[in-house]
């Protein structure tokens, strides 16, 4: 049987990790390899490195802890933050992610999801999506991008069915009202994405205790939950985390 | 035991490399057929799409050089896509594939409920005497991402069984053809025990 995944998302800027609340106010907790390494060997079932260096100077420092990272850990790893060529995509893929996540810049230019799936293939590109809730759209979410600060035209379910069409092969959903609050992932948004498209969804943004993961796995039919604070300050580690959904009759991969 | 791992351009090999060298294994990457020849065993990784990675193998004789590796009794260890496309035929564009394993590579049925690509980690059963899965705990997770799946002709070459939206087969062992849907350099320590059992088999 198919497992529900947990992925653990590291902010990395200029080569560290970092959590801020809401996008704002980051501080640098750690080494991302060696972050990465830990959560491997507590078994978690894939790692999300979103970049969030400002300067386009500063990449190559992104591409060194991709390298890194492929070196030592033999599970799935996806990388953002800044992509909007082909040619960036191929440096990350060319280290060593299976994946890369589109985002801010997939909204002005969408041809570059087409361009992704047609060189590395849809199971590579995945479509990284902030949505807030709105509800002058049809949806009731708007698509945000820049960490929510800027608005968009396009509505949240309108833009996932896109994406689904020009070859994206996952969605990571973030919610910006749920992200770093701990109070839950936005059920609601989730399962209205999850079921409308083909493609699997990864929720973001909320989660601050096992139970959270388990009501989007089962009340929003989310195929992964991403994590980071709950076990970047240790309040949980990834073998409590899938303890408690396996009592709860979760399917997740035990190791 | 020297592996020989097939450059074709489908998809990347970092990963099947970085795996080899965690694994500390004698290996090396090349395209050229006359390089391979000489390998001990050869691992043939793949992602992306079958007509196109057919099409690379052909200009570049990979495909006889390959035909020729397996007639001389040596070792192969197909992946993802290099599994489907060691099969007769496949679904995907309607390609004639290698023809190593009689069968055909179909596409997941649309089900309700059951998301294409299927993707993630999901059990494998072995069979009994599996020598890919050698002391690999039975019904293990492994990581997969894929929309097509093996079906072969003969029953007694599927090793390994997947369930998804159907029970597939999700590994084969046919003499010296070994197959894997899954991706065993991305599927943690049960992946890297997979690959170190391969290369340790003897030539």
């Amino acid at each position: 049987m198919l497992q529900k995944r947990v992925i653990v998302c590291l902010d990395v800027r200029d080569g560290k990790t970092t959590k801020g609340i809401k996008f704002q106010g980051n501080v640098d907790i750690g080494d991302p390899v060696q972050m990465a390494a830990e959560y491997y060997a507590q078994g978690v079932d894939e790692l999300v490195f979103y970049d969030i260096t400002a300067s386009a100077q500063k990449r190559g420092i992104m591409i060194d802890v991709v390298k890194k990272v492929a070196a030592e850990i033999f599970i799935p790893f996806c990388v953002g933050g800044g992509i909007g060529s082909v040619e960036d995509i191929r440096q990350v893929i060319d280290a060593g992610a299976e994946k890369v996540s589109l985002n801010s810049l997939a909204v002005r230019n969408p041809e570059i999801i087409r361009q992704g799936a047609e060189i590395f293939g849809s199971q590579c590109i995945v479509l990284g999506m902030d949505a807030k809730k709105d509800l002058s759209m049809p949806s009731g979410y708007r698509v945000v991008i820049n960490g929510g600060r800027t608005e968009t035209d396009k509505d949240a379910l309108e833009w996932a069915l896109q994406a689904q069409e020009l070859g994206a092969g996952e969605i990571v959903l973030n919610s910006i009202d749920a992200d770093g609050m701990k109070s839950g992932y936005e059920l609601n948004l989730t399962k209205m994405i999850s079921d409308a498209v083909k493609i699997p969804v990864v929720a973001s943004g909320g989660a601050g205790s096992p139970e959270h993961l388990y009501d989007v796995f089962d009340k929003a039919n989310a195929d992964a939950a991403l994590i980071a604070s709950m076990v970047h300050y240790g309040d949980y580690s990834i073998g409590n985390i899938k303890d408690y959904l396996y009592r709860k009759k979760i399917s997740v991969r035990l190791s | 035991m020297r592996i020989g791992v097939v450059d074709y351009k489908a998809g990347n090999l970092t990963s099947v490399v970085s795996a080899l060298n965690f694994l500390k294994a004698d290996y090396f990457v090349s395209d050229n057929p006359q390089e391979l020849m000489d390998a001990d065993k050869i691992i043939f990784p793949g992602v992306g799409e079958a007509s196109y990675a057919m099409n690379i193998l052909k200009n570049a004789k990979l495909d006889v050089m390959l035909s020729d590796f397996i007639a001389s009794g040596r070792k192969v260890l197909g992946i993802c896509l290099g599994a489907q496309i060691v099969f007769s035929f496949s679904e995907e564009n309607e390609t004639k594939c290698l023809g190593f394993v009689e069968g055909r590579v179909e596409k997941f049925p649309d089900i309700k409920g059951f998301k294409i690509p299927h993707m993630g980690w999901n059990n494998v059963k072995y069979s009994e005497g599996s020598k890919l899965f050698s002391n690999i705990p039975q019904n293990s997770s492994f990581y997969f991402v894929h929309s097509y799946y093996m079906k072969p002709l003969n029953s007694a070459d599927t090793s390994g069984l997947t369930d998804y939206c159907m029970e597939f087969t999700s590994a084969v062992e046919r003499e010296n053809i070994f197959a894997v849907q899954f991706h065993p350099e991305k599927s943690g320590t049960v992946g890297l025990k997979l690959l170190e059992n391969f290369i340790n088999m003897e030539r």
